[in-house]
């Protein structure tokens, strides 16, 4: 684990790999409150985990239910909550040319 | 209101109607003090005016629930497919998780806990308010302004569960439904003098609740007593075929809620005395370690070091799975979708969308979990959370399970939160600050296990009687173990 440093431009490299757009005072501001946070998680390189397995989440039952067709909910209902549709399907904005690399 | 004037806990609400109360009048008043609760300490996002009464009159009187006015935090969702007897019940609207994103979202569907709790005969009088998408501990972070504490209104309920605690410490509604991710329900419950209990991670289905940290994220109680905790719970609990997480397991918690814990042990870290305890915290944890004491209990110190490193661990798992829940908010099938100039394509449609939609501490926490899970840091950051998780729960359960040099434990002690209720603004513009409020309570989400918070004695500060709260956590699925020392502590009072 590595001080961490943040620059504006990591921020807002990161900050485009989430999809989001920060104003240059919320980018300064970001650093600034990422970067307290970053320095205090450096306490974990401390700790002695070496031989331990990560744990992503609690032991669950896990059963498998039986692969049976069942109701499901109205495509109506669904198509109804997006902001726009056509015909049965959800409409976005152009995807190529100009809308590219999204 | 009961003749002697104290707000009727659900357990009487429910008998009264059994004996023959008229339940939508309980409903009626419900709905006016929501009415004033939102108004007064914008507790609740959405009433159900017309449709609680209307419920309540037809609904059936022989039931554990019977006529309770219920509250609903605004991440678990109302649809309008909320049938009784076939008939709708007309309850649907918003479920904003007090974001702008989902501002004017109505789910097409009901969470199961919403079900089963109409299903044991409660009435539901509304959505509270909370800190957007689950992530703060004050209630200040919801898109539709701060919540405010009914005890003292200058400060913060706690969060992010923080309209379903001002709701019931307002004597609004005897119980509310919560969510818990890191603290989100017992904090808050702190805060207000109120019981809070996060189930085991599995105990309570989360099909309907909108996901923040799925790997820690469990609904439960916010409620006066345990009494009241048990009989939501017992409503709540138990398989959900839509919830793969979901356990086969019995509740049962109010059957055997009276019935002590023989030959109490409960284990008190050395990490959980001083340290970052205001001194109010610090004599009251005392006091209730006393109380502890005095009914026959063993009390164990133990040393659990990595209690110390449990918010940095939180801090880089929640982030890292909100930062790829939220990516669903993407301004394509539901929520928020922006306005684009002509020219602009999907690329801007995403960002512009996101960028709207989600609040201050909501991108700032993906941002931080995008990090923490970018190439050349995942190892550092995530993965060593995963193992100081795992590390955390192995050094908890050997607590639990005792050795040669000390007794099994039933629970662990702690108080729920370093210090009482603070007050508005007094945190939000430190982040790192308001995260180590969570100090306590992160611990049993990382872990999975299940913990709750009962009022212990106050602090005095400026006067004024402010409440704290005292953490009881046990093993997986020992929540019935822990209800019952909860009602010990309670009935020791």
């Amino acid at each position: 684990m590595r001080a961490d440093g943040l620059s504006i431009e990591d921020v807002r490299r990161i900050a485009h790999l989430a999809r989001l757009e920060l104003t240059d005072a919320e980018l300064a501001d970001a650093r600034v409150k990422l970067g307290a946070v970053m320095a205090y998680m450096e306490r974990l390189s401390r700790v002695d985990v070496e031989r331990v397995a990560p744990f992503a989440h609690a032991p669950t039952e896990g059963a498998m239910r039986e692969d049976v067709a069942g109701p499901t909910l109205p495509t109506a209902a669904l198509l109804g909550m997006a902001p726009e549709s056509w015909e049965g399907f959800v409409r976005v904005p152009k995807v190529l040319g100009d809308g590219g690399g999204a | 209101m009961s003749p002697t004037g104290a707000p009727m806990c659900a357990r009487e609400i429910a008998g009264a109607v059994r004996g023959g109360a008229d339940a939508a009048m309980i409903a009626r008043g419900a709905v006016e003090r929501s009415e004033a609760a939102k108004r007064l300490l914008n507790a609740f996002l959405d009433v159900f005016a017309e449709r609680a009464p209307e419920h309540a009159r037809g609904t059936a009187r022989d039931l554990p629930l019977a006529g309770v006015p219920v509250a609903v935090k605004d991440n678990i969702c109302v649809g309008p497919d909320l049938r009784e007897q076939g008939d709708a019940l007309g309850y649907g609207g918003r479920t904003t998780c007090g974001s702008r994103m989902l501002e004017n979202y109505r789910s097409p569907f009901t969470a199961t806990v919403v079900r089963r709790l109409i299903d044991a005969g409660a009435v539901l009088v509304g959505k509270t308010n909370m800190d957007e998408f689950g992530m703060g501990s004050s209630g200040e972070n919801s898109a539709f302004g701060p919540t405010r504490n009914p005890i003292d209104e200058v400060r913060v309920p706690g969060g992010s569960s923080s309209g379903s605690a001002a709701a019931v410490a307002a004597g609004v509604c005897p119980v509310a439904l919560g969510s818990d991710t890191g603290g989100s329900i017992r904090q808050p419950a702190a805060f207000c003098g109120l019981v809070g209990v996060k189930p085991t991670y599995g105990r309570v289905s989360r099909y309907g609740l909108v996901a923040y940290a799925s790997s820690l994220d469990q609904i439960g109680p916010i409620a006066r007593n345990v009494t009241d905790a048990a009989l939501v719970l017992d409503a709540i609990c138990g398989h959900d075929p839509h919830d793969a997480t979901s356990a086969r397991r019995e509740a049962g918690f109010v059957r055997d809620l009276e019935r002590p814990v023989e030959n109490l042990t409960l284990a008190v870290p050395r990490q959980a005395r001083g340290g970052a305890n205001t001194p109010a915290v610090e004599r009251s944890f005392g006091a209730a370690l006393e109380r502890f004491r005095a009914m026959g209990a063993r009390i164990v110190d133990v040393d659990l070091p990595l209690l110390e490193d449990a918010v940095a661990a939180y801090y880089i798992i929640a982030p890292a799975e909100a930062s790829s829940n939220l990516a669903r908010y993407d301004g394509v099938r539901y929520g928020r979708r922006a306005a684009l100039k002509p020219g602009e394509g999907l690329r801007e449609l995403y960002v512009r969308s996101r960028s709207e939609g989600l609040g201050a501490e909501v991108r700032r926490r993906i941002i931080l979990g995008t990090h923490v899970l970018s190439a050349g840091y995942h190892d550092a950051y995530y993965t060593t959370a995963l193992k100081v998780r795992r590390a955390l729960r192995d050094s908890i359960e050997a607590v639990f399970s005792g050795d040669s040099a000390r007794p099994a434990c039933h629970a662990i002690l702690t108080p729920t939160t370093p210090g009482a209720a603070f007050k508005l603004g007094e945190k939000s513009a430190d982040p790192m600050a308001l995260y180590l409020e969570d100090v306590y309570t992160v611990t049993a989400n990382l872990a999975g296990l299940p913990a709750m918070s009962v009022p212990m004695a106050p602090a005095v500060i400026d006067g004024r009687e402010l409440p704290l709260g005292l953490q009881i956590m046990a093993p997986a699925f020992e929540d019935g173990v822990m209800l019952r020392i909860a009602r010990m502590f309670e009935e020791s009072a």
